[in-house]
């Protein structure tokens, strides 16, 4: 499984016909020796995810078009997972998990991440949670593989140096029927982060920074390619955080350069061989981008855009009705640690509503039992009940986007939020009038903690 | 302690750098493409099928004289295709920037199911309804299931945000036929002609800033044209583009099998 530390030149490719990382895993999955940006090619898929929201329409798809009595191409490389609505009376919520269960156990499908009972999601050994944290979790993310997803946050897998992206549900009823896909090659932005990452930073500021940079569009049909000493020295977790949210630039997709940290991330997480991809150094990028992460400042998205960008220090002014840790972006075991890290920091208590939904249950499980250095031997889920936060709830997308009324910490009010969230547009997270602060969970632990949009350094040093 | 001048620096870098190191690649290749991304899924929605390659001259030409209904054949490349000009006729709902797919429609509604055709209907009825306060006209008025206007004009980066296909879904189902935007997100127009719900066109210029909800207006596809009969004036749409060939296909499906990658529909086990 150990990939070889030497990197041979089918991998980096000869100066004959040089390409970005995202070219050449495209060209190996469409079987041909070099590509273009703009060509459109039928593409292998090494694995398809689909979840209870999309998952029923791609399943009736599937049907129409390859029959009702159609097999599934590879029932190992369909990977369903109920994770959106789920601890809801909603009843075609509930139905619609029926539904993927349902096929999911007539093909066979060996990676079915099943819950039954909603009472109790710890009495589902099975359950896993938010589909994204889960895919890298379960060892499905793997460097130079082609991952499609029916979730525009599937590009969060980029992180592994694989190809990923999210599709709709024609498009994955397609690939349900063949393994293929006709993908356009994008071209490529390229994102150079050098410098020491400060202390009250994390890769939701960088991300932000970014997309507040070249704008929500900015990236629209192309690749956006992550690399420099800042992004070297990130841990998996950060690097998810940057990929996942590339879409919000409208990108295809997002990838960093596998290495040693994702080599170790992945082991013992996944048996099959693979062999990551790298640009070639002539590689041809569209742009080039360039930030000293040492001299950025923590930043928010204000409403009601994720490019919306804004100094958290310049926002101390907007007052806040509560706080949202959570999802695919800001739910992962490290987000809770760097919250509470604030909240230990500080030694006080949170003066709005605190919301914190893990996003799989082995996040929850590192948020009982992990403990946070510097705190003597506590885990989060003690700090954060010191500090008065809700207690924390049962790994699904939740509030992140809004969901059945009934979803736990939905923004029923036109409230002001603060969240470690990916969007912000009207309504996101329920309420149309509602107001979104897209942040860090240093800025929104720092945030909680005092009522206002708050910069964590008030906290952090 | 940083400062903005840090984020401005950060900015300045960015340009130069570009500048130095950026090797531009046009957004449309000046290749061809022979296979496309897209497809049509119900065809009985789409009224005709259209020719998606218009000829320079036209483009460049002066428009021609407003007109509806007529025939046209279009040629494209070295190829000539008889193309019955496809025309949509009707009221105008205009949005502005970054219509997320969460206004069009919002995730509670996302239980519904496209593929049963009851909870496709109920899709319509909640077309649009994301829309915050700034947008007092309803686009679906309570009650209906679908709405009286059957163009949207929109600006910049239509459909952005998560992929579900409910969008895409929720509009043909509301009874819209065409969307011309300054641009869409990418997710979004793949889904558009993949379920041939709605014909995801792009206008050159900023029409969303020169309509109003309640215009009158024509979308003559061979032509290219966007005619506003209320204001008198004609806007030109830019070319489908790639999506031509798995258009005229009949969707990713059709063109996968007439080019015998996948049996004949449909497969029996």
């Amino acid at each position: 499984m150990a990939p070889q530390s030497e990197r041979s030149p089918s991998t980096t490719g000869s100066v004959k016909t040089a390409m970005t990382m995202t070219e050449k895993i495209l060209a190996r999955a469409s079987e041909r020796s070099h590509l273009v940006p703009g060509e459109n090619v039928w593409v292998n898929v090494d694995v398809l995810m689909t979840h209870d929201v999309c998952g029923p329409g791609t399943i009736g798809i599937f049907k129409k078009e390859f029959g009702e009595n159609a097999k599934v191409w590879d029932r190992e490389k369909i990977v369903i997972i109920p994770d959106h609505y789920i601890f809801t009376s909603d009843e075609r919520a509930n139905r619609n998990v029926d539904i993927i269960r349902d096929f999911s156990v007539e093909q066979n499908i060996k990676y079915f991440y099943d819950i039954k009972d909603l009472s109790d999601f710890k009495a589902n050994p099975d359950y896993k949670g938010v589909c994204h944290i889960a895919l890298a979790q379960e060892g499905h993310c793997r460097p130079g593989e082609v991952l499609l997803g029916t979730d525009s946050h599937t590009c969060n897998a980029g992180a592994f140096g694989q190809f990923a992206t999210g599709i709709g549900n024609t498009d994955a009823g397609f690939v349900m029927g063949t393994g293929k896909l006709l993908l356009k090659v994008p071209p490529t932005l390229r994102f150079v982060l050098d410098g020491e990452m400060p202390n009250y930073l994390l890769a939701k500021d960088l991300i932000l920074q970014i997309i507040g940079e070249i704008s929500v569009a900015g990236a629209t049909y192309k690749s956006m390619e992550f690399v420099g000493s800042t992004v070297e020295s990130l841990t998996m977790e950060e690097r998810m955080t940057l990929c996942n949210m590339v879409v919000e630039a409208g990108g295809k997709n997002g990838v960093v350069p596998a290495d040693a940290t994702t080599y170790e991330y992945l082991e013992g997480k996944t048996t099959k061989d693979f062999e990551p991809l790298y640009s070639d150094q002539n590689a041809s990028f569209l742009s080039e981008y360039r930030f000293d992460v040492s001299k950025l400042e923590p930043v928010v998205a204000k409403p009601h855009s994720p490019d919306n960008r804004g100094l958290v220090r310049e926002c101390k002014d907007v007052k806040i009705d509560r706080v949202y840790i959570g999802s695919c972006t800001g739910g992962k075991t490290e987000d809770f640690m760097a919250a509470a890290k604030v909240f230990l920091a500080s030694g006080k208590k949170v003066k709005v509503p605190t919301f914190l939904v893990p996003a799989t249950q082995k996040v929850w499980l590192d948020v009982y039992t992990l403990p946070v250095p510097g705190s003597g031997g506590k885990t989060c889920s003690q700090i954060f009940e010191e500090a008065g936060c809700d207690t924390p709830a049962s790994p699904n997308c939740g509030a992140c986007l809004g969901g059945p009324r009934d979803t736990y910490a939905r923004m029923n009010e036109p409230q002001v939020c603060v969240s470690t969230t990916n969007r912000n547009f009207p309504g996101r997270m329920g309420h149309k009038e509602g107001q979104i602060y897209l942040a860090s969970p240093y800025t929104a632990a720092a945030s909680a903690l005092t009522g206002f949009v708050t910069d964590p350094r008030e906290f952090l040093q | 302690m940083a400062t903005a001048a840090a984020a401005a620096a950060a900015t300045a870098t960015a340009a130069s750098s570009s500048l130095s190191h950026a090797t531009i690649i046009p957004r449309h290749p000046n290749k061809p493409s022979t296979l496309t991304t897209l497809s049509f899924r119900s065809i009985s929605k789409a009224p005709t099928t259209f020719s998606t390659k218009f000829p320079s001259k036209l483009l460049s030409s002066p428009p021609p004289p407003l007109r509806r209904l007529s025939a046209a054949a279009a040629t494209h490349n070295n190829t000539t295709t008889t193309a019955t000009t496809t025309t949509f006729h009707g009221l105008c709902y205009v949005v502005r920037d970054n219509i997320d797919t969460d206004q069009i429609i919002p995730a509670e509604h996302l239980t519904l199911v496209p593929s049963n055709p009851d909870e496709y209907r109920k899709l319509g009825s909640f077309a649009l309804v994301g829309l915050p306060s700034a947008y007092p006209i309803r686009f679906v008025d309570p009650g209906d299931f679908q709405s009286k206007y059957s163009i949207i004009i929109a600006g910049d980066n239509f459909g952005c945000g998560s992929s579900r296909e409910h969008a895409p879904v929720a509009l043909g189902a509301s009874g819209v036929k065409a969307v011309v935007a300054e641009s869409y997100a990418r997710i979004f127009f793949r889904n558009s002609v993949a379920t041939g719900e709605v014909y995801p066109l792009e206008s050159e210029v900023r029409v969303c800033d020169e309509c109003t909800t309640g215009d009158v207006v024509t979308v003559e596809l061979a032509q290219g044209l966007l005619i506003n009969h209320t204001t008198g004036k004609e806007y030109r749409l830019k070319p489908i583009g790639d999506a031509g060939p798995v258009i005229d296909a009949g969707g990713i499906f059709a063109y996968a099998r007439n080019t015998g990658m996948i049996s004949s529909f449909p497969v029996s086990a």
